[in-house]
């Protein structure tokens, strides 16, 4: 079957949204089980007490990149039916800043919080609470931050284009830089001095 | 993998966990040809609920009125559903690796008042970034990255370059 089974027409779109719940079901249980409703834990990648945020999110981009590089050589998926995040440079960098900010100030990211409420966790569901207005806000003075938003942009670009090589080398590059970073920050972990959470 | 303890501390290997993360991920776009995400569903889930209390200032808004107001029906959402499915995904994992428990957790530095506004402010804010750069660290960054979108690797590099600054400013919180 060419996937993507539902935008090609092989599945009915009406079990679109039953996947969705399937789908978001192991979205959850793979960020619970690998500790990320722990906002303490999760905030140990930027202290270098632990790095399971960098090695999870890592190893998962490596997977699902060469998974649809793999699955697009064999002709079982359409790249062109799938959704690309489309550029625009100016919101990309300011956006990512802000939830940086964010971030580092309440510990956890939309999903693990989410997660975090669903074992418990009471920041992780103040954290979702304050995401509503957060949202509320940004709509309502979204008039002073249109021009922003739509500026810089480069339509469904793709990065390995900006270094004019091909997806299969950037992803190769990619998977060597991740491995560094895997080995780099099991070395920092064992010398940082371990935080009890 | 090591042996379940009862105080709810037992974590899948890293490595595992990204594994089973990627593969969910690759399966969505697989079938539903698009990445995971959150923030989009309380994107959904704002517009609603304005377009419920003052339809006409979603219809005059610019940005409500790309996701509700009209015939748009913005709970009947891919987002919105697979967000319900990460709720309860996520309190399966719970009961399993046996980690439901009703509590604030804080370094014992700070006072559970001070955790919760820092919460509160760090989802707003968070909030209202995902929107500026259309979607989160889910949204934008992993499944970006996944199909090497240009965006999704600014915004991840944004995100945790910009995190790893923050959280000095902010480690009387944490450490």
């Amino acid at each position: 079957m060419i996937g993507p089974i539902i935008s090609s027409g092989i599945i009915s779109p009406a079990w679109d949204n039953l996947f969705a719940v399937i789908l978001g079901m192991g979205f959850g249980f793979a960020l619970e089980s690998s500790g990320f409703s722990s906002s303490r834990k999760i905030i140990g990648t930027f202290f270098g007490y632990d790095f399971v945020v960098v090695k999870v999110f890592f190893t998962a981009a490596i997977v699902a990149s060469l998974g649809l590089l793999y699955l697009s050589y064999l002709g079982l998926v359409d790249f062109s039916l799938l959704y690309i995040q489309p550029t625009f440079l100016a919101s990309a960098i300011v956006g990512g800043v802000i939830m940086g900010i964010g971030f580092a100030m309440g510990g956890f990211c939309p999903g693990t919080s989410l997660c975090a409420a669903a074992v418990g966790r009471i920041d992780g569901l103040v954290f979702f609470g304050g995401m509503f207005i957060g949202v509320f806000l940004f709509s309502e003075a979204f008039p002073l931050f249109e021009n922003m938003y739509y500026s810089g942009s480069l339509g469904a670009k793709m990065i390995n284009s900006v270094f004019g090589i091909s997806p299969e080398l950037f992803t190769f590059i990619l998977v060597l830089a991740a491995v560094g970073m895997f080995i780099g920050a099991t070395w920092i972990q064992k010398k940082v001095k371990k935080v009890e959470y | 993998m090591k042996k379940i303890n009862n105080d709810g501390s037992f974590y899948l290997n890293p490595y595992l966990g990204g594994v089973i993360l990627g593969t969910v991920l690759l399966l969505s776009f697989y079938i539903s040809g698009r990445g995971l995400g959150a923030s989009g569903a309380v994107k959904n889930s704002v517009a609603a609920t304005v377009n419920m209390i003052a339809p006409q200032h979603v219809e005059h808004s610019a940005y409500y009125s790309q996701f509700a107001g009209g015939d748009k029906k913005p709970m009947s959402n891919w987002l919105v559903f697979e967000v319900l499915g990460v709720l309860a995904g996520a309190f399966l994992s719970g009961i399993i690796f046996n980690r439901i428990k009703i509590k604030v957790e804080h370094s014992p530095k700070i006072t559970e008042r001070r955790r919760l506004l820092f919460a509160l402010g760090g989802g707003l804010i968070f909030g209202f970034g995902s929107q500026l750069a259309r979607g989160c660290t889910s949204g934008a960054a992993l499944s970006g990255m996944a199909v090497l979108s240009l965006g999704g690797y600014i915004t991840m590099i944004a995100i945790f370059g910009t995190a790893f600054g923050a959280a000095w400013l902010f480690r009387k919180n944490w450490i």
